[in-house]
């Protein structure tokens, strides 16, 4: 009989826990040996004992971290099963952000595959998603009601582009995550033919470069010197998120406020950080794709991750899926909100702005 | 019907006027014909057709989705006609074989499609009708779809605004379109050849058509060293809603009588009693205000009225309306506007006497021999000459006797000089960012004042919102106050710290107070806005509630003057 999963993998104050091989998955607290899907902070922390990921998502934490991020590391080869204990291994492209990876865990007959954040729409950044059939499929569900359909991204990347035309004097403010969504952004930029160089805040910098030494093409870019805000009208400048309103963003001319989320599909959402150009454009898979993916997989039963998990815990249910939701705490509960890495600075972002500003 | 919606969701996110006005402009450029008249009568709102009821269209989308997730999608997206445009699934494919496989996919409608199929398209028929609409459109155009058929299109812009872009395709302000607006129904095919010099100027057959305003200035203690008070005349300014009546016979004979608001609304059907007074041929520029036994009453009694939806005979009775004429703007087909002011009063003082009718009169001119006479009207109005109206004068109008009436804000004519506001001490409680050029800066102020607290110790309550009245240089003062001062966020708003030791206290200034159900004080400010910021004074010398209300009632008084009037 095979191995029921509940013994293959449990969730813990940690986050989940392999004791078959001695592992945790992403934890959000310091353990001896954790397996990291992808480098967004709320996935991967330091001060972890040993750390097993891609090279990639190893080398983004280094940027982020320093290089004494944890005690020891190894590189996972996409695809390559190892054995771990009383547990088989592999990592296996995610398509969320450079390096991610879907997690496939196998121990008596029985698969579990960890997808970690994922999507299925090209992003000319990182792999894309493969599947990986499984018993147990464990998704999030950051956008898991099925009013979340993402159109494709590069209309909405030409959306930009138009305003640009329309309005050649003012600068375009683009809120983008500063690990993934702003180089992709910085990509279909270019793939559009834009050839100016793209402006970036200064925390943007470190992973842009990265990504530039990973060998993806993101033309010129230039950082944002703050006593030449005043003339930046007429060009597209990248920062995080909670910059848009920032007294940072007031010395450009007449900014237009853009923001590339998945979230952006919901005016409301998009009213509430007066947003006035919202893109949709998401690392995560929307309503569509999170079902299709689940079929592709052929599990027979889902464990649903943070996002809306009700919904899709329904969808399962009609499909004749087996499906639970998994409570986890301490990833984005915003979904595509990147906690700080930084320790929030007591003087000027208490918990309650962060939550209410940088989703 | 797509370009039009995704003109509408960008404006709907676009809070800078001038970012609207081009938005507006490009789409009237490139939009054909009939499709950008019908947007324009969207705008402006003139469009007209039986609505969908919420039932319909959620009928229409339980039978494509699952009816548990629509549930969980519109509690999360909290508006029926975008959880709907959202979720909206691609048209099921027919079975190959089966009918209608062959059928090719629907057609993207057009605005005027839309239009002039909830024109005329039967009850039972409207359901399926819906659906392949829905079926052929993209998310942003099913939600302006969704919003429009159910009445509850909200544009973001003003109908002046929409006026001033098309205006603005020919090089014409926006009152050169409001002179021929009254004649025109959609699609204004007419209109856009006009602007665009493709056509003659369409000629308005409307015998009693809007004619745009002419705005003051308001003026400044620099502005009148500069100024002969020779050469100008005075009225009072009273406190009611600016109107313009015109009357006519139309080809067939019939009478035709208009109220018009400032804004070229037409609001005749609101005041029976007052159109029955115009029976006249021209047109009076005056000011709509309630009187009882001959006497002008507060803006609080004429509110009274505006609020009420029906026009009961009570209504009638108890708020009967009537026009103080300051201006006559065309008398028997003749345009007087070209005539100086000295000229038109003349004209009006007549014109009105030949009417003889007690709904409408003429606004006094207050005489006054220097600038300092004047202000001494202005400060008692009661014995200039405003006699027991004079609660109901909110200042006085400068004219000058040669100025023609020029529609717009000419400077220089015409001024206004109101009289001095209500002021309070107040505390800011609360600070929001502001939108568009101010939405980095925390520029819009909940301020309260002190009442007693139900455990016999004080408390500031709050009574309003400002957000302006401070200069570039104070707002970036305040901005850092508030930064330096939260004690709590809630998304876009701050709490500051405020109490008896602690906070800032802000002069506001205002035009006077209602009753409010809305405020937990039961008071709001009409037009409050930051006088001073007292940065030097202790907040606990702020004024009280009953400040306020002292305020409150001495506008009220007038409202029972023998008789009671219930409800109010």
């Amino acid at each position: 009989m095979a191995t029921r999963p509940t013994e293959i993998l449990s969730l813990t104050r940690e986050g989940l826990y392999c004791p078959a091989g001695d592992f945790h998955v992403d934890p959000v607290r310091p353990v001896a040996r954790a397996l990291i899907t992808h480098g967004h902070a709320d996935h991967a922390r330091s001060g972890h004992g040993a750390v097993w990921a891609t090279p990639e998502t190893l080398r983004i934490m280094a940027v982020r971290y320093g290089e004494d991020f944890c005690e020891t590391r190894q590189e996972a080869r996409l695809g390559e099963a190892v054995r771990l204990g009383e547990v088989t291994v592999s990592f296996h492209p995610a398509g969320h952000v450079l390096g991610s990876a879907q997690i496939a865990i196998t121990q008596g007959g029985c698969r579990i595959v960890v997808s970690g954040d994922y999507k299925r729409a090209p992003d000319p950044t990182c792999l894309g998603f493969e599947v990986v059939p499984c018993d147990v499929f464990i998704t999030e569900a950051t956008f898991g009601l099925p009013v979340f359909r993402h159109p494709d991204a590069r209309d909405e990347v030409r959306r930009l582009l138009d305003s640009v035309r329309l309005f050649p004097e003012r600068t375009h403010i683009v809120g983008a995550y500063a690990l993934g969504k702003a180089q992709r952004v910085m990509a279909l930029l270019r793939e559009e033919g834009f050839c100016e160089p793209i402006y970036l805040h200064g925390a943007m910098e470190k992973l842009t470069e990265l990504y530039k030494r990973e060998g993806i093409p993101l033309g010129e870019t230039i950082k944002v010197v703050a006593a030449e805000r005043p003339k930046l009208g007429g060009r597209i400048v990248l920062c995080p998120p909670s910059a848009i309103q920032d007294l940072w963003s007031r010395k450009f001319p007449d900014p237009v406020t853009a923001f590339a989320s998945g979230w952006m599909r919901v005016r409301a959402r998009a009213r509430q950080k007066g947003v006035e150009l919202p893109l949709v454009i998401s690392d995560h898979s929307d309503w569509d794709d999170l079902c299709r993916t689940i079929r592709d997989t052929g599990a027979g039963e889902v464990w649903v991750t943070h996002g809306q998990e009700d919904a899709l815990v329904h969808w399962c249910g009609t499909h004749g899926i087996r499906a639970k939701p998994l409570h986890m705490l301490g990833y984005g509960d915003e979904g595509e909100a990147e906690p700080d890495p930084a320790p929030a600075t007591a003087a000027d972002a208490p918990a309650a702005d962060a939550a209410g500003e940088a989703a | 019907m797509n370009d039009f919606a995704h003109l509408l969701d960008r404006l709907g996110y676009e809070p800078r006027r001038n970012a609207k006005l081009r938005l507006l402009q490009d789409f009237f450029r490139h939009a054909p014909d009939p499709e950008r008249g019908y947007a324009l009568a969207a705008m402006t709102g003139h469009l007209s057709f039986r609505e969908a009821k919420p039932g319909l269209i959620r009928g229409l989308v339980e039978a494509r989705v699952d009816p548990e997730l629509f549930r969980m999608s519109y509690h999360y997206v909290g508006d029926l006609a975008e959880a709907t445009a959202l979720i909206w699934p691609a048209a099921p494919e027919p079975e190959p074989g089966a009918p209608g496989h062959n059928r090719p996919p629907p057609q993207v409608p057009s605005l005027a499609e839309v239009v002039e199929t909830l024109g005329n398209v039967g009850k039972a028929e409207l359901p399926a009708r819906i659906a392949l609409w829905l079926d052929a459109l993209d998310e942003t155009g099913r939600w302006a779809l969704l919003k429009l058929i159910t009445g509850e299109l909200r544009v973001g812009v003003s109908a002046r605004l929409a006026k001033t872009a098309v205006a603005s395709l020919g090089g014409f302000e926006a009152d050169a379109v409001e002179e021929v607006w009254h004649g025109l129904k959609a699609p204004y095919e007419p209109l856009f050849a006009w602007v665009e010099g493709k056509g003659e100027r369409p000629e308005s057959l409307n015998p009693a058509p809007f004619r745009p305003p002419m705005l003051s200035h308001p003026i400044e203690d620099e502005d009148f060293p500069k100024l002969d008070p020779g050469a100008f005349g005075a009225e009072w300014k009273w406190d009611g809603i600016r109107v313009q009546l015109a009357g006519g016979l139309d080809r067939a004979g019939q009478r035709v009588a208009r109220i018009y608001s400032r804004t070229g609304e037409d609001i005749s059907g609101a005041f029976p009693d007052l159109t029955d007074a115009i029976t006249f041929a021209g047109a009076l520029d005056g000011e709509l205000l309630i009187l009882r036994e001959e006497r002008v009453q507060s803006f609080n009694v004429l509110q009274q009225r505006l609020n009420r939806k029906a026009v009961t005979p009570k209504l009638l009775r108890d708020f009967p309306a009537h026009v103080r004429a300051y201006d006559l703007l065309a008398a028997d087909g003749e345009d007087l506007r070209g005539l100086p002011f000295a000229e038109r009063r003349t004209r009006l003082e007549a014109f009105v006497a030949g009417l003889d009718h007690a709904r409408i009169d003429v606004s006094p001119l207050v005489p006054f021999a220097d600038w300092e006479a004047l202000a001494a009207a202005r400060r008692d109005p009661a014995a200039a000459g405003g006699g027991p109206d004079a609660d109901a004068i909110e200042g006085v109008m400068l004219k000058r006797l040669t100025s023609p009436y020029m529609p717009g804000r000419p400077k220089g004519p015409w001024w206004k000089w109101k009289r001095e506001p209500y002021r309070v001490d107040a505390v800011m409680m609360y600070a929001q960012r502001g939108h568009g050029k101010r939405s980095s800066f925390y520029s819009d102020y909940t301020f309260g004042v002190w009442r007693d607290a139900p455990d016999g110790s004080e408390e500031l309550v709050p009574v309003g919102k400002a957000y302006h009245g401070f200069t570039d240089e104070e707002l970036a003062r305040l901005d850092r106050y508030v930064r330096n001062h939260t004690v709590k966020r809630f998304g876009p708003v701050r709490e500051v710290e405020y109490g008896l030791r602690t906070g800032l206290v802000l002069e506001i200034a205002f035009e006077g107070v209602q009753r409010s159900t809305r405020h937990k004080s039961g008071v709001a400010m009409r037009f409050p806005r930051v006088g001073r910021i007292r940065w030097d004074k202790p907040t606990a010398e702020a004024d009280r509630i009953e400040a306020l209300e002292r305020i409150l009632e001495r506008g009220e008084r007038e409202i029972r003057p023998g008789e009671a009037i219930d409800g109010g």
